[in-house]
Protein backbone atom coordinates (compact mmCIF):
# COMPACT_ATOMS: atom_id res chain seq x y z
CA UNK A 1 0.00 0.00 0.00
CA UNK A 2 1.13 3.29 -0.88
CA UNK A 3 2.35 5.96 1.94
CA UNK A 4 0.75 9.25 3.10
CA UNK A 5 2.68 12.60 3.46
CA UNK A 6 2.31 15.67 4.94
CA UNK A 7 2.92 18.26 2.12
CA UNK A 8 2.63 21.54 4.75
CA UNK A 9 2.01 21.93 8.37
CA UNK A 10 2.20 24.96 10.54
CA UNK A 11 0.78 25.94 14.15
CA UNK A 12 0.40 29.65 15.33
CA UNK A 13 2.45 31.10 18.28
CA UNK A 14 0.34 29.81 21.27
CA UNK A 15 -1.28 32.58 23.13
CA UNK A 16 -4.35 33.74 24.65
CA UNK A 17 -6.38 35.49 22.20
CA UNK A 18 -10.09 36.16 23.73
CA UNK A 19 -10.86 38.98 20.38
CA UNK A 20 -11.00 35.96 18.14
CA UNK A 21 -13.36 33.20 17.30
CA UNK A 22 -12.42 29.58 17.26
CA UNK A 23 -13.36 29.11 13.72
CA UNK A 24 -10.82 32.33 12.78
CA UNK A 25 -7.92 30.96 15.06
CA UNK A 26 -8.52 27.53 12.54
CA UNK A 27 -8.95 29.31 9.84
CA UNK A 28 -5.12 31.20 10.65
CA UNK A 29 -3.45 27.65 10.75
CA UNK A 30 -5.03 26.30 7.95
CA UNK A 31 -3.98 29.62 5.79
CA UNK A 32 -0.63 28.77 7.01
CA UNK A 33 -0.25 25.26 6.38
CA UNK A 34 -1.97 25.57 2.95
CA UNK A 35 0.96 28.19 1.85
CA UNK A 36 3.81 26.04 3.91
CA UNK A 37 2.45 23.46 0.89
CA UNK A 38 1.79 26.05 -2.10
CA UNK A 39 -1.63 24.72 -2.22
CA UNK A 40 -4.91 26.46 -1.81
CA UNK A 41 -8.24 25.31 -0.03
CA UNK A 42 -9.37 24.96 -3.85
CA UNK A 43 -6.94 22.04 -3.90
CA UNK A 44 -8.38 20.39 -0.69
CA UNK A 45 -10.87 17.48 -1.39
CA UNK A 46 -11.56 17.15 2.31
CA UNK A 47 -11.42 18.58 6.23
CA UNK A 48 -10.82 16.90 8.95
CA UNK A 49 -11.72 19.91 11.80
CA UNK A 50 -10.71 18.81 15.65
CA UNK A 51 -12.04 20.97 18.46
CA UNK A 52 -13.53 20.08 22.00
CA UNK A 53 -15.22 22.74 23.45
CA UNK A 54 -17.30 24.26 20.36
CA UNK A 55 -17.50 20.01 19.58
CA UNK A 56 -21.57 20.71 18.00
CA UNK A 57 -20.68 23.75 16.48
CA UNK A 58 -19.77 22.57 12.79
CA UNK A 59 -16.12 24.10 13.75
CA UNK A 60 -15.01 23.11 10.07
CA UNK A 61 -17.63 24.54 8.05
CA UNK A 62 -17.16 27.54 10.08
CA UNK A 63 -13.44 27.40 9.02
CA UNK A 64 -14.45 27.19 5.31
CA UNK A 65 -16.67 29.94 5.92
CA UNK A 66 -13.77 32.19 6.65
CA UNK A 67 -11.43 30.98 4.34
CA UNK A 68 -13.57 29.22 1.00
CA UNK A 69 -16.82 27.49 0.94
CA UNK A 70 -15.60 24.74 -1.63
CA UNK A 71 -18.39 22.51 -0.75
CA UNK A 72 -16.02 19.59 0.35
CA UNK A 73 -16.96 17.10 3.05
CA UNK A 74 -16.09 17.96 6.50
CA UNK A 75 -16.18 16.01 9.36
CA UNK A 76 -15.89 17.26 12.67
CA UNK A 77 -13.94 15.55 15.15
CA UNK A 78 -14.11 15.17 18.93
CA UNK A 79 -11.74 12.91 21.51
CA UNK A 80 -10.58 15.13 24.54
CA UNK A 81 -6.82 16.06 24.40
CA UNK A 82 -6.59 13.27 21.31
CA UNK A 83 -8.81 15.63 19.70
CA UNK A 84 -6.41 16.86 17.24
CA UNK A 85 -4.52 14.08 16.76
CA UNK A 86 -7.62 11.92 15.39
CA UNK A 87 -8.54 14.96 13.08
CA UNK A 88 -5.10 14.48 11.48
CA UNK A 89 -5.49 10.50 11.47
CA UNK A 90 -9.14 10.58 9.98
CA UNK A 91 -7.36 12.60 6.94
CA UNK A 92 -4.67 10.27 6.46
CA UNK A 93 -6.54 7.39 6.45
CA UNK A 94 -9.10 8.79 3.93
CA UNK A 95 -5.80 8.87 1.71
CA UNK A 96 -5.09 5.75 2.60
CA UNK A 97 -7.97 4.63 1.94
CA UNK A 98 -7.80 5.58 -1.93
CA UNK A 99 -10.60 8.24 -1.16
CA UNK A 100 -8.46 11.19 -2.12
CA UNK A 101 -5.38 12.30 -3.12
CA UNK A 102 -5.56 15.61 -0.38
CA UNK A 103 -6.96 16.50 2.60
CA UNK A 104 -6.34 19.36 5.11
CA UNK A 105 -6.99 18.48 8.89
CA UNK A 106 -7.00 21.65 11.44
CA UNK A 107 -7.16 21.21 15.46
CA UNK A 108 -7.80 24.58 17.10
CA UNK A 109 -9.11 25.32 20.82
CA UNK A 110 -9.72 28.55 22.66
CA UNK A 111 -9.39 27.68 26.66
CA UNK A 112 -10.93 29.28 29.82
CA UNK A 113 -7.98 29.51 32.65
CA UNK A 114 -7.88 27.16 35.96
CA UNK A 115 -9.00 23.40 36.88
CA UNK A 116 -10.18 21.13 34.33
CA UNK A 117 -11.83 18.15 36.26
CA UNK A 118 -13.79 17.75 39.11
CA UNK A 119 -16.81 16.16 40.20
CA UNK A 120 -20.14 18.36 40.24
CA UNK A 121 -23.42 17.79 41.35
CA UNK A 122 -25.62 16.24 38.95
CA UNK A 123 -29.23 16.70 39.66
CA UNK A 124 -30.54 15.82 43.45
CA UNK A 125 -27.16 15.32 45.20
CA UNK A 126 -23.86 17.51 46.18
CA UNK A 127 -20.80 18.23 44.59
CA UNK A 128 -18.36 15.30 45.80
CA UNK A 129 -15.16 17.10 44.53
CA UNK A 130 -12.74 16.99 48.67
CA UNK A 131 -15.39 14.53 49.73
CA UNK A 132 -14.77 11.54 47.65
CA UNK A 133 -11.31 12.42 46.69
CA UNK A 134 -10.28 14.68 43.51
CA UNK A 135 -11.00 14.44 39.85
CA UNK A 136 -9.29 17.52 39.29
CA UNK A 137 -6.76 16.85 36.40
CA UNK A 138 -3.85 17.75 38.57
CA UNK A 139 -4.78 15.28 40.98
CA UNK A 140 -5.29 12.69 38.51
CA UNK A 141 -1.92 13.04 37.10
CA UNK A 142 -0.61 13.48 40.28
CA UNK A 143 -1.95 9.82 41.73
CA UNK A 144 -0.89 8.23 38.46
CA UNK A 145 2.61 9.78 39.03
CA UNK A 146 2.47 8.78 42.90
CA UNK A 147 2.24 4.55 41.69
CA UNK A 148 5.33 5.37 39.64
CA UNK A 149 6.39 6.73 43.02
CA UNK A 150 5.03 3.21 44.49
CA UNK A 151 6.72 1.28 41.96
CA UNK A 152 10.39 2.85 41.93
CA UNK A 153 10.80 5.55 44.12
CA UNK A 154 10.04 8.07 42.12
CA UNK A 155 10.92 11.88 43.58
CA UNK A 156 9.12 15.23 43.56
CA UNK A 157 12.41 16.38 42.75
CA UNK A 158 12.71 13.95 39.69
CA UNK A 159 8.98 15.10 38.47
CA UNK A 160 10.12 18.80 38.71
CA UNK A 161 13.25 18.11 36.58
CA UNK A 162 11.08 17.22 33.58
CA UNK A 163 9.28 20.80 33.85
CA UNK A 164 12.84 22.06 34.16
CA UNK A 165 13.90 20.68 30.96
CA UNK A 166 10.69 21.67 28.85
CA UNK A 167 10.66 25.18 30.09
CA UNK A 168 14.41 25.32 29.10
CA UNK A 169 13.09 23.90 25.66
CA UNK A 170 10.87 26.49 24.73
CA UNK A 171 13.28 29.46 25.35
CA UNK A 172 14.30 27.87 22.05
CA UNK A 173 10.85 27.85 20.51
CA UNK A 174 9.40 31.50 19.42
CA UNK A 175 5.93 29.74 19.07
CA UNK A 176 5.70 28.56 22.62
CA UNK A 177 3.38 30.75 25.10
CA UNK A 178 6.75 31.46 27.62
CA UNK A 179 10.24 31.32 27.31
CA UNK A 180 11.22 31.30 30.36
CA UNK A 181 13.88 29.32 32.08
CA UNK A 182 12.72 27.48 35.48
CA UNK A 183 15.43 26.26 37.96
CA UNK A 184 14.73 23.49 40.07
CA UNK A 185 14.60 25.65 43.31
CA UNK A 186 11.61 27.55 41.70
CA UNK A 187 9.46 24.78 39.86
CA UNK A 188 9.65 22.76 43.55
CA UNK A 189 8.69 26.35 45.20
CA UNK A 190 5.88 27.20 43.52
CA UNK A 191 2.67 27.37 44.63
CA UNK A 192 1.74 23.23 45.12
CA UNK A 193 -1.55 22.34 43.16
CA UNK A 194 -1.85 18.39 44.06
CA UNK A 195 1.63 16.99 44.89
CA UNK A 196 3.76 16.68 43.62
CA UNK A 197 2.68 18.54 40.82
CA UNK A 198 3.04 22.50 41.32
CA UNK A 199 1.81 25.20 39.52
CA UNK A 200 5.18 25.27 36.89
CA UNK A 201 4.54 21.05 36.74
CA UNK A 202 0.94 21.91 34.98
CA UNK A 203 0.37 22.67 31.35
CA UNK A 204 -0.57 26.11 30.37
CA UNK A 205 -3.80 26.60 29.36
CA UNK A 206 -3.78 28.65 25.76
CA UNK A 207 -5.54 29.39 22.88
CA UNK A 208 -4.00 27.59 19.74
CA UNK A 209 -4.95 26.54 16.27
CA UNK A 210 -1.96 24.05 13.90
CA UNK A 211 -2.99 22.32 10.55
CA UNK A 212 -1.45 19.51 8.25
CA UNK A 213 -2.04 18.95 4.61
CA UNK A 214 -1.85 15.50 4.22
CA UNK A 215 -0.89 13.76 0.64
CA UNK A 216 -1.05 10.43 -1.69
CA UNK A 217 2.10 8.97 -3.08
CA UNK A 218 0.84 9.83 -6.07
CA UNK A 219 0.25 13.38 -5.68
CA UNK A 220 3.42 14.23 -3.63
CA UNK A 221 5.51 12.91 -6.60
CA UNK A 222 3.36 15.23 -8.82
CA UNK A 223 4.19 17.90 -6.63
CA UNK A 224 7.59 17.45 -5.09
CA UNK A 225 8.50 15.24 -1.72
CA UNK A 226 11.78 17.96 -0.83
CA UNK A 227 10.18 19.16 2.17
CA UNK A 228 7.60 15.97 2.17
CA UNK A 229 7.46 14.12 5.69
CA UNK A 230 6.24 10.61 5.45
CA UNK A 231 3.13 9.43 8.11
CA UNK A 232 4.96 6.00 8.67
CA UNK A 233 2.42 4.79 11.46
CA UNK A 234 -0.68 6.35 12.61
CA UNK A 235 -2.06 4.51 15.68
CA UNK A 236 -5.16 5.11 17.93
CA UNK A 237 -6.47 3.30 21.32
CA UNK A 238 -8.88 3.63 23.72
CA UNK A 239 -8.81 1.99 27.13
CA UNK A 240 -9.38 -1.76 28.02
CA UNK A 241 -10.03 -2.65 30.92
CA UNK A 242 -7.59 -2.44 33.69
CA UNK A 243 -8.25 -3.04 37.31
CA UNK A 244 -7.92 0.37 39.17
CA UNK A 245 -9.55 2.36 36.25
CA UNK A 246 -13.15 3.10 37.55
CA UNK A 247 -11.58 5.09 40.01
CA UNK A 248 -8.12 5.98 38.15
CA UNK A 249 -7.37 6.68 34.48
CA UNK A 250 -5.01 4.11 33.10
CA UNK A 251 -2.76 6.51 31.06
CA UNK A 252 -0.10 3.67 30.72
CA UNK A 253 -2.29 0.31 29.22
CA UNK A 254 -3.74 2.50 26.25
CA UNK A 255 -0.21 4.65 25.51
CA UNK A 256 1.53 0.91 25.57
CA UNK A 257 -0.78 -0.63 23.05
CA UNK A 258 -0.77 2.04 20.90
CA UNK A 259 3.39 2.60 20.81
CA UNK A 260 3.29 -1.17 19.78
CA UNK A 261 0.89 -0.44 17.22
CA UNK A 262 2.80 2.12 15.80
CA UNK A 263 5.95 0.61 15.85
CA UNK A 264 4.78 -2.43 14.32
CA UNK A 265 3.34 -0.69 11.58
CA UNK A 266 5.99 1.78 11.12
CA UNK A 267 8.58 -0.90 11.15
CA UNK A 268 10.74 0.85 14.02
CA UNK A 269 11.71 0.04 17.50
CA UNK A 270 12.34 2.98 20.13
CA UNK A 271 15.82 2.83 19.23
CA UNK A 272 15.33 4.24 16.10
CA UNK A 273 13.00 7.22 16.81
CA UNK A 274 15.21 10.53 17.14
CA UNK A 275 12.88 12.61 19.22
CA UNK A 276 9.68 12.73 20.43
CA UNK A 277 6.66 15.02 21.62
CA UNK A 278 4.61 13.34 24.34
CA UNK A 279 1.49 14.30 26.15
CA UNK A 280 3.24 16.38 28.93
CA UNK A 281 -0.12 17.29 30.57
CA UNK A 282 1.43 17.27 33.88
CA UNK A 283 5.47 16.63 34.90
CA UNK A 284 4.31 13.15 36.46
CA UNK A 285 2.75 12.38 32.98
CA UNK A 286 5.83 12.52 30.85
CA UNK A 287 7.76 10.36 33.37
CA UNK A 288 5.16 7.59 33.03
CA UNK A 289 5.44 7.55 28.87
CA UNK A 290 9.73 7.33 28.71
CA UNK A 291 8.59 3.82 29.76
CA UNK A 292 5.20 3.47 27.87
CA UNK A 293 6.64 4.48 25.25
CA UNK A 294 9.68 2.13 25.65
CA UNK A 295 12.33 4.86 25.41
CA UNK A 296 13.96 3.58 28.60
CA UNK A 297 13.51 0.14 30.33
CA UNK A 298 11.17 -0.28 33.23
CA UNK A 299 12.15 1.72 36.38
CA UNK A 300 14.54 3.53 34.72
CA UNK A 301 12.63 6.67 33.59
CA UNK A 302 13.79 8.42 37.05
CA UNK A 303 17.51 8.14 35.79
CA UNK A 304 16.43 8.82 32.47
CA UNK A 305 15.83 12.79 33.85
CA UNK A 306 18.08 12.66 36.09
CA UNK A 307 20.77 11.65 33.71
CA UNK A 308 19.87 14.18 30.63
CA UNK A 309 18.64 11.64 28.42
CA UNK A 310 15.39 12.90 27.00
CA UNK A 311 17.05 16.71 26.95
CA UNK A 312 17.73 18.19 23.69
CA UNK A 313 21.61 16.94 23.38
CA UNK A 314 20.77 13.68 25.40
CA UNK A 315 20.19 10.44 23.25
CA UNK A 316 16.71 10.65 23.09
CA UNK A 317 15.30 14.35 23.04
CA UNK A 318 11.63 14.63 24.73
CA UNK A 319 9.67 17.91 23.77
CA UNK A 320 12.22 20.08 22.47
CA UNK A 321 9.31 22.54 22.00
CA UNK A 322 8.48 22.73 25.70
CA UNK A 323 5.51 20.56 25.55
CA UNK A 324 2.36 21.22 26.88
CA UNK A 325 4.09 22.49 29.70
CA UNK A 326 5.70 25.47 28.53
CA UNK A 327 4.40 25.71 24.50
CA UNK A 328 0.67 25.36 26.18
CA UNK A 329 -1.56 22.78 25.42
CA UNK A 330 -4.80 24.22 23.31
CA UNK A 331 -6.60 20.58 23.46
CA UNK A 332 -7.84 20.54 19.89
CA UNK A 333 -4.72 21.98 19.02
CA UNK A 334 -2.17 20.07 20.34
CA UNK A 335 -1.78 16.45 18.41
CA UNK A 336 -1.90 18.50 15.40
CA UNK A 337 1.06 21.10 16.91
CA UNK A 338 3.01 17.87 18.31
CA UNK A 339 2.64 16.99 14.50
CA UNK A 340 4.41 20.70 13.25
CA UNK A 341 6.76 20.09 15.88
CA UNK A 342 8.44 16.80 14.76
CA UNK A 343 8.00 17.55 10.93
CA UNK A 344 9.82 21.15 11.71
CA UNK A 345 13.10 18.82 13.00
CA UNK A 346 13.04 15.86 10.17
CA UNK A 347 13.01 19.40 7.65
CA UNK A 348 15.78 20.73 9.58
CA UNK A 349 14.14 23.77 9.95
CA UNK A 350 13.67 23.65 13.56
CA UNK A 351 16.52 26.45 14.24
CA UNK A 352 18.28 26.72 17.47
CA UNK A 353 16.17 23.71 18.75
CA UNK A 354 16.92 21.63 16.06
CA UNK A 355 17.88 17.90 16.76
CA UNK A 356 20.54 17.40 14.59
CA UNK A 357 20.28 15.01 11.78
CA UNK A 358 16.37 13.74 12.69
CA UNK A 359 15.20 11.05 10.80
CA UNK A 360 12.39 9.57 12.98
CA UNK A 361 10.11 11.11 14.88
CA UNK A 362 7.01 10.38 17.06
CA UNK A 363 4.52 12.05 18.43
CA UNK A 364 1.82 11.22 21.41
CA UNK A 365 -1.59 12.48 22.68
CA UNK A 366 -3.54 11.18 25.65
CA UNK A 367 -6.79 12.55 26.55
CA UNK A 368 -8.96 10.98 29.53
CA UNK A 369 -11.91 8.90 28.45
CA UNK A 370 -9.31 7.32 27.18
CA UNK A 371 -8.22 8.00 23.52
CA UNK A 372 -4.18 7.61 22.91
CA UNK A 373 -2.92 8.31 18.92
CA UNK A 374 0.62 8.21 17.91
CA UNK A 375 1.89 9.09 14.98
CA UNK A 376 5.29 7.80 13.47
CA UNK A 377 6.97 10.16 11.02
CA UNK A 378 9.92 9.92 8.82
CA UNK A 379 12.06 12.30 6.80
CA UNK A 380 11.53 12.14 2.87
CA UNK A 381 14.68 13.67 1.49
CA UNK B 1 -34.66 -4.72 50.67
CA UNK B 2 -33.78 -2.32 53.68
CA UNK B 3 -32.33 -0.32 51.82
CA UNK B 4 -33.25 3.39 52.33
CA UNK B 5 -32.77 5.38 55.42
CA UNK B 6 -35.64 6.36 56.71
CA UNK B 7 -37.21 9.71 55.72
CA UNK B 8 -35.58 11.96 58.02
CA UNK B 9 -32.06 10.47 57.71
CA UNK B 10 -29.56 11.52 55.24
CA UNK B 11 -28.97 10.36 51.96
CA UNK B 12 -26.11 8.44 50.42
CA UNK B 13 -23.49 11.13 48.59
CA UNK B 14 -23.56 8.23 46.05
CA UNK B 15 -25.63 5.75 44.86
CA UNK B 16 -23.24 2.51 45.96
CA UNK B 17 -23.30 3.94 49.36
CA UNK B 18 -25.74 1.55 51.50
CA UNK B 19 -27.83 2.54 54.46
CA UNK B 20 -29.68 -0.30 56.03
CA UNK B 21 -32.48 0.40 58.24
CA UNK B 22 -30.59 -1.55 60.88
CA UNK B 23 -26.97 -2.05 60.50
CA UNK B 24 -23.71 -0.11 59.57
CA UNK B 25 -24.09 1.84 56.02
CA UNK B 26 -21.33 -0.19 53.56
CA UNK B 27 -20.45 0.11 49.78
CA UNK B 28 -21.46 -2.15 47.88
CA UNK B 29 -20.33 -3.49 44.84
CA UNK B 30 -21.15 -5.49 41.64
CA UNK B 31 -18.90 -8.39 40.79
CA UNK B 32 -19.17 -10.52 37.80
CA UNK B 33 -19.97 -14.11 38.39
CA UNK B 34 -17.95 -14.39 35.15
CA UNK B 35 -14.69 -12.87 35.30
CA UNK B 36 -14.47 -11.61 38.88
CA UNK B 37 -14.28 -7.94 38.11
CA UNK B 38 -15.83 -5.89 40.56
CA UNK B 39 -17.79 -2.47 39.51
CA UNK B 40 -19.23 0.51 41.60
CA UNK B 41 -22.64 1.21 40.94
CA UNK B 42 -25.32 -0.78 39.32
CA UNK B 43 -24.40 -2.00 35.64
CA UNK B 44 -26.38 -4.38 33.25
CA UNK B 45 -23.19 -5.41 31.21
CA UNK B 46 -19.40 -6.49 32.64
CA UNK B 47 -17.27 -3.94 30.41
CA UNK B 48 -14.05 -6.44 31.41
CA UNK B 49 -15.44 -9.53 29.56
CA UNK B 50 -18.72 -8.25 27.87
CA UNK B 51 -20.81 -10.79 30.51
CA UNK B 52 -24.44 -9.80 30.20
CA UNK B 53 -26.62 -10.72 32.81
CA UNK B 54 -23.95 -11.65 35.25
CA UNK B 55 -23.51 -9.24 38.02
CA UNK B 56 -24.30 -9.25 41.42
CA UNK B 57 -24.90 -7.12 44.36
CA UNK B 58 -21.94 -7.76 46.79
CA UNK B 59 -20.71 -6.01 49.65
CA UNK B 60 -17.27 -4.67 49.73
CA UNK B 61 -14.69 -4.73 53.13
CA UNK B 62 -14.29 -1.69 54.94
CA UNK B 63 -10.76 -2.44 55.36
CA UNK B 64 -8.17 -2.27 52.87
CA UNK B 65 -4.84 -0.83 51.99
CA UNK B 66 -3.88 2.95 50.26
CA UNK B 67 -2.49 2.19 46.42
CA UNK B 68 -1.85 5.92 45.78
CA UNK B 69 -2.36 9.50 47.42
CA UNK B 70 -2.26 13.09 46.29
CA UNK B 71 -2.50 16.22 48.39
CA UNK B 72 -4.54 18.93 46.98
CA UNK B 73 -3.98 22.55 47.20
CA UNK B 74 -5.94 23.94 45.24
CA UNK B 75 -9.66 22.89 44.17
CA UNK B 76 -12.86 24.77 43.41
CA UNK B 77 -14.13 27.50 44.82
CA UNK B 78 -15.85 26.49 48.56
CA UNK B 79 -13.46 23.31 49.09
CA UNK B 80 -11.66 23.28 51.74
CA UNK B 81 -7.86 22.74 51.29
CA UNK B 82 -5.12 21.13 51.42
CA UNK B 83 -7.04 17.35 51.55
CA UNK B 84 -5.54 14.24 51.31
CA UNK B 85 -6.91 12.18 48.09
CA UNK B 86 -6.84 8.54 47.70
CA UNK B 87 -7.43 5.47 45.65
CA UNK B 88 -7.46 2.48 47.86
CA UNK B 89 -7.81 -1.19 47.38
CA UNK B 90 -10.16 -3.15 49.20
CA UNK B 91 -9.97 -6.42 50.95
CA UNK B 92 -11.63 -9.15 48.64
CA UNK B 93 -11.18 -6.96 45.60
CA UNK B 94 -12.77 -3.75 44.60
CA UNK B 95 -10.44 -0.05 44.27
CA UNK B 96 -12.36 3.27 45.68
CA UNK B 97 -11.36 6.85 45.68
CA UNK B 98 -11.87 8.78 48.66
CA UNK B 99 -10.32 11.47 51.08
CA UNK B 100 -8.04 9.52 53.65
CA UNK B 101 -8.47 11.34 56.87
CA UNK B 102 -6.99 11.52 60.77
CA UNK B 103 -3.25 11.73 59.04
CA UNK B 104 -1.16 15.00 58.56
CA UNK B 105 -1.37 16.11 54.95
CA UNK B 106 2.43 15.41 54.21
CA UNK B 107 3.78 12.94 52.25
CA UNK B 108 6.20 12.25 54.89
CA UNK B 109 3.65 11.32 56.96
CA UNK B 110 2.14 9.25 54.58
CA UNK B 111 3.05 5.69 53.41
CA UNK B 112 1.64 3.99 50.25
CA UNK B 113 0.71 0.26 51.15
CA UNK B 114 -0.43 1.54 54.57
CA UNK B 115 -3.70 -0.32 56.24
CA UNK B 116 -6.74 1.91 56.07
CA UNK B 117 -10.27 1.16 56.53
CA UNK B 118 -13.95 3.31 55.37
CA UNK B 119 -15.47 5.42 58.18
CA UNK B 120 -19.13 6.96 57.65
CA UNK B 121 -20.01 10.84 58.82
CA UNK B 122 -22.85 13.12 57.61
CA UNK B 123 -21.28 15.62 55.12
CA UNK B 124 -20.45 19.06 55.67
CA UNK B 125 -22.65 20.36 52.88
CA UNK B 126 -26.38 20.09 51.50
CA UNK B 127 -28.26 19.99 48.49
CA UNK B 128 -30.35 23.27 47.58
CA UNK B 129 -33.26 21.66 49.69
CA UNK B 130 -31.51 21.01 52.57
CA UNK B 131 -31.15 17.50 52.49
CA UNK B 132 -28.29 15.86 54.58
CA UNK B 133 -26.01 13.46 53.25
CA UNK B 134 -23.55 10.62 54.32
CA UNK B 135 -20.21 10.09 53.41
CA UNK B 136 -17.42 7.60 53.46
CA UNK B 137 -13.58 8.56 54.45
CA UNK B 138 -10.79 6.60 54.70
CA UNK B 139 -8.66 6.55 57.89
CA UNK B 140 -5.09 4.78 59.34
CA UNK B 141 -6.07 1.36 61.01
CA UNK B 142 -3.61 0.16 62.99
ZN1 LIG C 1 -17.00 -10.02 33.62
Amino acid sequence: MSDVYILGVEMIKFGRFPEKTVPQLGAQAALMALDDAGLTIGDMEALYCGNLYQASAMVGQRILHEIGQTGIPVVNCANACATGATAFREAWMAIKAGAYDLTLAVGVEQMGKGLIGGGGARGKGIPTEGLLGSGTMPTVFAEAGMEHARKYGTTFEQFAKVSVKNHHHSTMNPKAMYQIETPLEMVMNAEMISYPNTKLMCSVNVDGSAAAVLCSEKKARELGMKRAVRVKASALTSDPFTDRDLVMPDVNTCTRRAAAKAYEMAGVSAKDVDLVELHDCFATAEILHYENLGLCGEGEAGRAIDEGWTAIGGKIPVNVSGGLLSKGHPLGATGIANIYEVSTHLRGEAGKRQVPGARIGLTHVIGLGSACAIHVLEKVA
Amino acid sequence: MAEQAAASGPLPIVPFLKIPSEGSPYLEGQRCRACGAVFLGERATCSKCGGRGTLEPAPLSGRGTLYVYSIVHRSFPGVEVPYVSCVVDLEGGGTVKGNLIGIDADPAKIAMGMPVETVFKVAPRKDAEGNEYLTYYFQPRS
